[in-house]
């Protein structure tokens, strides 16, 4: 993964070490040749009946019935009454765009994306969802304009995610 | 509890530190403390290691840190609370000493960014969000959680990004000044609107750096200090809160971070200070300018003015030495650099100094505040807001 490991292993060829001299400061960097990938696997049992509404184009959020309180992202246990005691329900689609930004550095496992827009959407119910906003052009959009929450299936992976639309998606 | 006073200060030259290891670079900043105070290690009985982690290889660097200050046998730990963790640290070493365990704890904060390839640098802060509704799906980075706010913020108050820029100038204006910071250049508004785009509307201007620094402080009971010292800094109060890890659940309408409000309500009242004009009770503050938008919403989640004001203080450099509260004489974040387990231990550092009135002699008389109430403020937030340490210097004991 490192950027210098290319140069680590050349070195072992030249000089048997894989240190490499860092390009700005002319330091030898000892390159570690142990990698360590992390790829996470989260336990989502209890979020079933969320995955489950992405398929049928739906996104849920889940309401406790005894405080009332809805929460987003969806919660199976309620923070204040500590209850599993609740329901979830599928968020109406229509709301408010509170904020953006233009993510331009990214992060390296969003590389192979085209810069991409984040906002944070207040919906109908009073619940707010963080989501990327599908515009081809962001300079389109300000604070407090109407946006859509729908499903969309995230490309080049394919899997179904769910986003922020300009446009009423029915 | 008892009494704490801060007796000795350590800081590492910050910046890109590849010539040294995390250990080498723990030292660099104990060595000085303990030379501050008068101490050997052996006169130590805890030591707390700020270090947010995953930077460096060291998975467990309070135990080499440990090891490589000399301080084996004694008992140590590692804290973490994101970028606040130098003040999380302080507090666990405040409440060793306060608690009785210990007449004399170190706490050194220590992060190593570099030693992570630049590859995954964006990578490793960006999951310092919620990580599957914010990170997994949306990617967002560290300059993106914060762009959040500033877009909010802009919107509301009619804030420019030229405005933002004065706070990038001011930090470097006076970082410029300071021997151990990062950048020590001073920079103009064209300097920052010239940067590209980030996170749009943040620009490179508008962020710190990535940073790899120490700073170390050794704290100590009410007894140990009259021992030790004629000048003592004590730890008056030290308030802590935590905020929803998810942006979508925070409050302030994206234009404050409320995990620094209840922070700083917490830390005036121990303190007794006004909450309606704490800015009269300081003679300085230190406040985590990890962007730009991040110093104007500290000066308002503190009360140095109304909601929607901050601007004010920064066009009319009320915040500037002389001003009405000076703020980040040491460059902050944006100029000094933020190696993230140090932050917090380096804002405790600079105040100390600068109550101590060595500042000046240090840095450049420019940057030396007034003494006049002797009291100065402390500001860290971790993330995004999740974590806020407001921390409140004194050179007047605090009455039991």
């Amino acid at each position: 993964m490192s950027d210098l490991f290319d140069k680590a292993k050349e070195s072992i060829k030249k000089d048997g070490l894989p240190i490499v001299e860092e390009e700005r400061s002319r330091l030898p960097l000892y390159i570690s040749l142990r990698e360590f990938p992390l790829r996470y696997q989260l336990g989502v049992s209890k979020l079933q009946k969320f995955f489950e509404g992405l398929k049928e184009g739906k996104v849920y959020a889940t309401q406790c019935n005894v405080c009332r309180n809805k929460f987003f992202p969806p919660r199976a246990d309620c923070p204040k009454c500590l209850t599993s005691n609740v329901n979830w329900m599928p968020l109406d689609p229509e709301g408010q765009l509170l904020t953006y930004t233009v993510i331009r550095v990214k992060p390296s496992s969003f590389a192979h994306y085209k810069d991409y827009v984040v906002g944070i959407a207040q919906l109908k119910e009073g619940i707010r969802v963080l989501a990327w906003v599908s515009v081809d052009d962001p300079e389109k959009i300000k604070p407090n304009m109407k946006v859509y929450l729908t499903t969309a299936r995230r490309e080049p992976e394919g899997y179904i995610t769910y986003e922020l639309t300009l446009k009423a998606p029915f | 509890m008892r009494n704490v006073a801060v007796v000795g200060v350590g800081h590492s030259q910050f910046g890109n530190r590849f010539d040294v290891t995390i250990d080498e670079l723990a030292l660099e900043s104990v060595k000085e403390a303990l030379d501050d105070a008068n101490l050997e290690a052996k006169d130590i009985e805890f030591m707390v290691v700020g270090c947010a982690g995953v930077w460096s290889a060291e998975d467990s660097p309070a135990v080499i840190c440990s090891d490589y200050c000399g301080m084996l046998p004694k008992g140590s730990m590692r804290v973490e609370a994101m970028c606040a963790t130098g003040s999380a640290a302080t507090f666990v070493g405040y409440n060793v000493v306060a608690s009785g365990f210990a007449d004399l704890v170190l706490v050194v904060g220590v992060e190593k960014m570099h030693e992570l390839p630049t590859l995954l640098q964006v990578e490793r802060m960006g999951r310092g969000g919620s990580f599957l509704w914010e990170f997994e799906n949306f990617g967002l980075t560290f300059p993106g959680y914060y762009a959040l706010y500033a877009t909010r913020y802009m919107w509301k108050y009619g804030l420019k990004e030229e405005d933002l820029a004065e706070v990038a100038v001011k930090n470097h204006y006076y970082g410029a000044m300071n021997p151990k910071a990062q950048f020590r250049k001073a920079i103009t508004v064209d300097t920052v609107m010239q940067s590209r785009y980030v996170a749009w509307p943040l620009k490179l201007f508008d962020c710190c750096p990535l940073t790899d620094g120490s700073s170390a402080l050794i704290l100590a009971s009410e007894d140990k200090a009259k021992e030790l010292t004629d000048t003592r800094v004590w730890i008056t109060a030290i308030g802590s809160s935590t905020a929803s890890s998810a942006l979508v659940s925070r409050g302030l309408d994206f234009c404050g971070l409320e995990s620094a409000v209840e922070a700083a309500k917490q830390a005036y009242k121990k303190a007794g200070i006004d909450p309606d004009e704490p800015a009269k009770y300081f003679d300085l503050a230190n406040v985590h300018d990890c962007f730009t938008i991040a110093e104007i919403l500290a000066y308002e989640d503190l009360g140095f003015c109304k909601r929607g004001e901050g601007v004010r203080l920064i066009r009319e450099k009320q915040t500037y030495n002389g001003g009405l509260i000076p703020v980040n004489l040491d460059g902050g974040l944006k100029s000094k650099g933020h190696p993230i387990g140090a932050t917090g231990c380096s804002m405790i550092y600079t105040l100390t100094k600068q109550l101590r009135q060595e500042y000046g002699k240090y840095a450049s008389p420019s940057a030396q505040a007034d003494i006049r109430k002797g009291r100065a403020l402390a500001h860290n937030v971790g993330g995004s807001g999740q974590y806020a340490y407001v921390t409140i210097l004194s050179l007047e004991k605090p009455q039991r």
